[in-house]
């Protein structure tokens, strides 16, 4: 078969940059988002005041910056509150949160489902059954369509 | 509460005419079909076949009895009833994109569309030529139009489209119109101006409705939120976030009352009674008795036999709609009291809903 001598270069343009009307997703100036304070949430967890520790987890989400490290950051502290709850604490923890807390707590349970570590798929299923219960399929529905996630 | 099907086929869309004797609908294809009603059963009277592409709209003029359809071939037509035969008029939208929505004015002297081609077109008749001509509204749209309502002044439109905004534009159209007088979204209202832009709508916007007396603004929006915006009070915007799945239709049932509807299969009931004060009130529909009647042994085998379970399974779902509810539109009564309104969704299904119904069933529980 003859093989294609002119070239093909053409093909890795991305024709999308040079469209004058793109959409531009506002970015809303986000690097202050520091998330949840670690040491106030450690020491809340070690004194055993769990639903506080679970309240201060939940403050200040790092929905808006762009800096990874400070989501993950965040991720690995929620899934670290979530795991030190006894399974029968759960619900009563969630009844605790107010709509738009079961919301960003769905956020939370469904990033920590992207990277399933050792045991924390089983206690975020037992999360999700509760926040679900609690928010309805509505609270996924906002998980699915939030622009901007933890 | 009556439910009728058309068939297998979704219903994309339909409207009514005047005295609701007769339902144009388009069963997901390039057709539309007219049903006449007739006691009890609905007879097919005329089939409109000028498009080419699904029709997504369909508007009926109830006063000067005109049709108005918009498909995805990027065409509109105006359809009058001559000697028993409905004939169309193409409009010249000038878009080159689908055409999503469609809406007579009150006044129905103009018609609004909306398109993927990210801009709303705006038609009104020209009586030298004889034909319908069309304005763009373009800035500030940055995605497809996804829904239209007019104000009851016949000069403001609210648009809710998939960039995530809500918006209400001016479609003052000099030669056809008187200026109009100042209203509380705004008094400055040139073709195109926007009076209201709200950009925080968390979801593509799929529905948007004016209260009857034009001072506040409704829409939901896919994140399975209502949300209301009120002109008399800073245009100030309230929303309320639902545990149900994301609604796709809604109306004004009353200055205060809202039903909206959508993938959940069954109608919703809300109250807006000020800022900050919007709240989910019931589900408006009655649900399914389940009959669990008595099963004899040898039914009691059959169905373990057959699907290892001794229990009688329901396979439909327990609302009225079999699947999603994809348009509501009111059927009696003034805007500011409706009694009765339609529905119709992804099962081929219209149902009529009669509101007085639930209002007198809930006067019985409660004395």
């Amino acid at each position: 078969m003859s093989k294609n001598t002119v070239s093909d270069r053409f093909r890795k343009v991305d024709v999308d940059e040079y469209d004058e009307n793109k959409f531009v997703d506002e970015e809303d100036g986000g690097e202050n988002q520091l998330g949840p304070d670690e040491a106030e949430v450690d020491s809340l967890i070690r004194s055993g005041n769990l639903m506080g520790a679970l309240q201060a987890v939940l403050k200040n989400p790092p929905i808006n910056t762009k800096n990874q490290n400070v989501k993950e950051q965040t991720e690995g502290l929620v899934l670290k509150v979530l795991s030190s709850f006894k399974t029968s604490d759960l619900e009563k923890a969630v009844q605790s949160l107010d709509k738009t807390g079961v919301d960003l707590l769905m956020k939370y349970i469904y990033r920590g489902f992207e990277r399933p570590s050792d045991n924390s798929s089983a206690i975020l299923l037992q999360w999700h059954e509760k926040a679900l219960s609690a928010g309805g399929v509505g609270s996924i529905v906002r998980v699915l369509t939030a622009r901007k996630t933890v | 509460m009556s439910l009728y099907s058309f068939g297998l086929e979704p219903l994309s869309c339909h409207a009514w005419n005047k005295d609701r004797t007769q339902i144009a609908i388009s069963p997901n294809s390039n057709v539309v079909h007219i049903y006449q009603k007739q006691g009890k059963e609905w007879t097919k009277i005329h089939e409109l076949t000028e498009h080419s592409g699904r029709i997504t709209g369909i508007d009926w003029a109830p006063e000067s009895n005109r049709i108005v359809t918009c498909a995805s071939d990027r065409n509109a037509y105006v359809w009058t009833l001559k000697d028993g035969v409905w004939k169309p008029t193409l409009v010249l939208v000038r878009i080159n994109r689908a055409a999503t929505c469609v809406k007579w004015s009150p006044l129905e002297n103009k018609f609004a569309l909306g398109s993927g081609a990210k801009l709303i077109s705006v038609c009104y008749f020209e009586k030298e030529n004889d034909w319908w001509l069309s304005k763009h509204i373009k800035k500030p749209i940055n995605s497809t139009v996804l829904s239209l309502d007019w104000h009851p002044n016949n000069i403001l439109l609210a648009a809710g489209s998939a960039d995530l905004h809500c918006r209400i534009f001016s479609t003052y159209i000099k030669d056809i119109e008187d200026k109009p007088g100042p209203t509380p979204w705004g008094s400055k209202m040139p073709f195109g101006e926007v009076l209201l832009e709200y950009k925080e709508c968390g979801g593509w916007v799929h529905s948007v409705c004016f209260s009857p007396s034009g001072d506040a603004l409704a829409w939901v929006s896919h994140n399975s939120a209502i949300s209301v915006a009120n002109a008399t009070q800073g245009k100030e915007v309230t929303q309320l976030t639902t545990e149900h799945l994301p609604l796709l239709s809604m109306l004004y049932v009353s200055e205060t009352e809202i039903v909206a509807a959508g993938h959940d299969c069954c109608p919703y009931q809300f109250s807006y009674k000020g800022p900050g004060c919007l709240e989910f009130v019931k589900k408006v529909d009655i649900p399914k008795q389940s009959s669990k009647g008595n099963m004899s042994a040898m039914q009691h085998f059959r169905n373990l036999d057959k699907k290892a379970t001794i229990e009688e399974e329901e396979t439909g779902l327990g609302s009225l709609h079999q699947n999603s509810i994809t348009q509501l539109c009111i059927l009696e009564g003034p805007k500011a009291k409706v009694e009765k309104f339609s529905s119709v969704g992804l099962d081929g299904a219209m149902v009529v809903w009669d509101f007085k119904v639930f209002h007198s069933k809930l006067d019985l529980q409660l004395s």
